[in-house]
């Protein structure tokens, strides 16, 4: 196993008290003294900030200089409508496989000249070896000199609005390239917790001075990866690895939304990314088993594998687990994963195994909190 | 006190031991947001599995640190879990056990020796 990446803003968590764990390939802050509990809680209330420096940052060019070049050869790779994806705005993708299982999860921003991609950590190799070989007329190119930083909560405007001017007038899926002293920010107003918030990538000489800006506004405390994962699962986002893999299709994760209109049948552009085939069938007859979000009874957390029955004793297993733990939000346990559409729908109550017995858990709709996104 | 490789405390009360976890443990382990009782009156074996607590980072078992019967549970941690984070070696213990020999406690680490085993 290859030696864990450091990050570059290292020092800083370490300086902050975070804990530092391996992940994706990355030595990254699972929390910082607050901990995990009190993390999640500061985020809802006030802002976080979150080192995501492990995300991986792509360029896509076509070599007219076009970013719609770009797109129209990027949706051989997956199933969104880019064609109809302005400059200054980003949208959700995933990377399909010939059997329409899910690659990988992605944002996709038009730069006008060019596409700006964040990919998974995790699968950032295996994203660019994608791209390299699906798109050979493209140039590929990854940045390596910059960090990511997310700022996430109903303070987040305010935070950054204090150093980047501007920022207050961008809405959800905006993306922006403004100057803060000197340096270009890559700003988009998206993120993983199911806040407002925004993700900006800035140059590494920079990094650590942002981070510092932003800590120093009122309100604004370092998340670390364990709250992140809590914030994302009470906003029903999924998690590459956990609740997407190369098994599992768009359809049946919920995501069929990211399937463009005009990539379905009839479609203008219908088809022409891997696995439409199975897509296509999956979204007129419906898919064998959905991602659903589930509310075990009581107080004991359902975690990713337990096993899903449709009855309290006997039967095989009707599904498993994907993501799961405790919603401080909602102060109860919470978890999401995949059963037979049959029992797909919200109230149906099922049975998690958990140490060897069967406990009730009803399925419930995805969020378990509304997002409160700036539309 | 005394204290197990696996972090519990033994406090010996009476004829009784009172068994938690330490509050390193309970540093280590993050938020408690779910502990799950032994039942009162059970007879355990060293190494049983008797509680589970949940964090909000994982599950994980609290062993029986020796032979004997459960005499008493501590309800306030099973409602209120966060009472382990915030008072682990006091009124976050989990259940009282009455054991044969109160001499076994001799083959447990002291106060010493477990610093000593987390430095």
């Amino acid at each position: 196993m290859a030696e864990a990446r450091e990050l570059p803003l290292k020092g800083l968590h370490l300086r902050l008290g975070a804990k530092m764990v391996p992940f994706a390939g990355w030595e990254m802050p699972v929390q910082y003294a607050a901990g995990v509990l009190r993390e999640h809680l500061h985020c809802r209330a006030a802002t976080g900030l979150f080192d995501v420096s492990h995300m991986g940052q792509v360029i896509l060019r076509a070599p007219s200089g076009r970013a719609a070049d770009a797109a129209a050869a990027l949706e051989a790779l997956v199933p969104a409508d880019l064609l109809s994806l302005s400059e200054g705005r980003q949208r959700y993708a995933v990377f399909t496989n010939a059997a329409g299982g899910i690659e990988d999860d992605l944002m996709v921003a038009n730069r006008g000249d060019h596409l700006f991609l964040i990919v998974n950590a995790g699968r950032a190799a295996a994203d660019l070896a994608l791209l390299r070989a699906g798109l050979p007329g493209l140039a590929v190119e990854p940045v390596a000199d910059r960090a990511l930083l997310a700022l996430q909560g109903p303070g987040a405007e305010a935070a950054l609005g204090a150093l980047v001017p501007g920022v207050a007038g961008m809405r959800f899926m905006d993306v922006a390239r403004p100057r803060w002293q000197g340096a270009e920010l890559w700003i988009s107003r998206s993120g993983y917790t199911g806040e407002d918030g925004f993700e900006v990538s800035v140059p590494l000489a920079r990094a650590l001075a942002l981070a510092e800006a932003l800590l120093a506004r009122e309100g604004v405390l370092p998340i670390g990866l364990g709250a992140r994962d809590s914030l994302r699962l009470e906003a029903g986002l999924p998690l590459y690895g956990h609740d997407l893999d190369p098994a599992t299709s768009p359809v049946e994760a919920g995501l069929e939304w990211s399937v463009g209109r005009v990539r379905r049948a009839g479609g203008a552009r219908a088809g022409g990314f891997p696995g439409a085939a199975r897509i296509a069938a999956e979204l007129a007859a419906g898919p064998a088993r959905r991602r659903v979000g589930l509310l075990p009874e009581g107080r004991a957390p359902m975690r990713e594998g337990v096993a899903l029955f449709a009855e309290p004793a006997g039967g095989a297993a009707a599904g498993a687990v994907t993501s799961g733990g405790f919603a401080p939000s909602l102060d109860r346990p919470v978890a999401m994963g995949y059963v037979a559409a049959a029992l797909a729908g919200a109230g149906r109550p099922l049975w998690g195994e958990v140490r060897g017995r069967r406990q009730p858990v009803a399925v419930a709709p995805l969020p378990f909190r509304p997002s409160t996104y700036k539309r | 006190m005394k204290y197990t490789e696996d972090h519990e405390w033994l406090r010996v009360e009476g004829d009784l031991v009172v068994v938690g976890i330490t509050d390193y443990a309970a540093k280590e382990l993050g938020d408690i947001v779910f502990v799950e009782l032994p039942e009162p009156e059970a007879m355990v074996a060293k190494g049983d599995e008797v509680v589970v607590i949940e964090s909000v980072k994982a599950a994980s078992d609290i062993l029986a640190p020796l032979d004997g019967e459960i005499v008493a549970v501590n309800e306030a941690v099973a409602k209120n879990p966060a009472l382990v984070n915030e008072d682990a070696t006091g009124e976050g213990w989990f259940f009282k056990m009455r054991i044969d020999d109160l001499a076994a406690l001799d083959d447990f680490m002291d106060e010493d020796e477990y610093a000593e085993h987390i430095a």
